[in-house]
């Protein structure tokens, strides 16, 4: 960058939250398009190719997160009401869920126990530090929900939102699989258990197997994401009272 | 406009939920509690406005991009991604292999005990 003009111009945009935003618009928009010709396969997550891409750029170009975040937090901002927005098609299934509201609820509450108490479990067996444990805690839960509860908890939220993110491809890419091994047939049950392990990327994969699938998952997604923000810290202070 | 207006009210109940969980002093992210206050809300009108389902369903179509920003900050974290990459892999694996599959065979087992008799019992005398 000899050019004085060029520098000039640099210097602007990496002082305004104009570049971050923008980049990180075109990398979803390029990353959506390769999951779209990938037929929607979950390992081209349309989160894990453009967090890729952004890193890649930011590295080369020796821009700091912060500054990045500058233009980031502008999309980061809507994760609030989007959680909010969760009540939307939560309230549409409410009929389905009055019918069998007691085993969705024995399902719900044992799921967000399971999927808590075995992270911070392993991680602790496996000499994972606290601040790991903590992170991992809510993983399940879909990410705006464990950001907030990671933090209150005591985890690294940004680090928790990359392991929801990786949480809810695995379940994605292997939940299907599972289901056919143990002979799981019912829908209801497949949906609510995509939905309770891995949320938002699960139930994307729910609709692809049935409509009814789908919905259970977006319902389970949705509810446990309450009961996890209920439970986790509550299971966290008993457990730490343990120590 | 009436997409203004969804988002509106998504903003108003995000901003009643994150006041409300700081006077109470609860372990509950505010949008959770915001979301709970617009499902009570939407339960007692008895359906939903034009406004909130288009800008809910607008927000949740491309939900995925709204963890971008958050995700690139996993290059703060290298190091302790690194060093620690044993028990994040494995705790993360096994416990999302053991929710799913626990889940779904609590709820199968519990539809069968505890959902008030359909119409639908021909799958219970499948196996």
């Amino acid at each position: 960058m000899t050019d004085p003009n060029l520098r000039d111009i640099w210097v602007y945009l990496s002082a305004s939250p104009l570049l971050g935003l923008t980049i990180t618009m075109v990398a979803y928009a390029l990353a959506y398009r390769l999951y779209l010709r990938a037929n929607s396969n979950p390992l081209t997550n349309p989160v894990v190719t453009s967090v890729a891409m952004l890193i890649g750029v930011l590295l080369l170009t020796g821009t700091s997160y912060d500054d990045y975040f500058e233009g980031g937090q502008f999309v980061h901002f809507l994760l609030g009401p989007a959680t909010v927005a969760l009540a939307v098609p939560l309230y549409e299934q409410f009929s389905r869920l009055q019918q069998l509201w007691l085993p969705v609820t024995i399902s719900l509450v044992c799921g967000v126990i399971i999927a808590a108490g075995s992270s911070i479990g392993l991680a602790w067996l496996l000499g994972g530090s606290t601040e790991i444990q903590m992170s991992l805690a809510p993983k399940s839960a879909t990410a705006p929900v464990a950001m907030g509860i990671s933090e209150k908890i005591g985890g690294l939220p940004s680090l928790t939102a990359v392991l929801v993110v990786i949480t809810g491809i695995t379940g994605a890419v292997l939940g299907t699989k599972l289901f056919e091994w143990l002979r799981i047939k019912d829908d209801t049950a497949k949906g609510i258990a995509m939905g309770v392990a891995a949320h938002g990327i699960g139930t994307a994969r729910a609709f692809q197997v049935s409509s009814q699938m789908g919905a259970f998952s977006g319902l389970a997604m949705a509810l446990s994401a309450f009961a996890t923000a209920l439970i986790v810290p509550w299971m966290v202070d008993w457990l730490q009272s343990l120590l | 406009m009436s997409f203004i207006h969804g988002i509106t009210w998504l903003l108003v109940y995000q901003l009643i939920g994150e006041v409300t969980v700081r006077l109470a002093d609860v372990p509950i992210p505010g949008p959770v509690l915001g979301m709970v206050l617009l499902f009570i809300t939407l339960w007692i009108r008895g359906r939903t406005a034009e406004s909130l389902d288009q800008a809910s369903s607008a927000l949740l179509s491309h939900l995925s991009l709204l963890f971008v920003p958050a995700g690139v900050g996993m290059m703060v974290h290298f190091d302790r991604i690194a060093a620690e990459w044993l028990p994040i892999t494995i705790a993360l694996l096994l416990s999302t292999v053991l929710t799913m599959v626990a889940t779904a065979l609590i709820m199968q087992l519990t539809t069968r005990w505890l959902a008030r008799p359909q119409d639908n019992g021909a799958g219970a005398d499948d196996d």
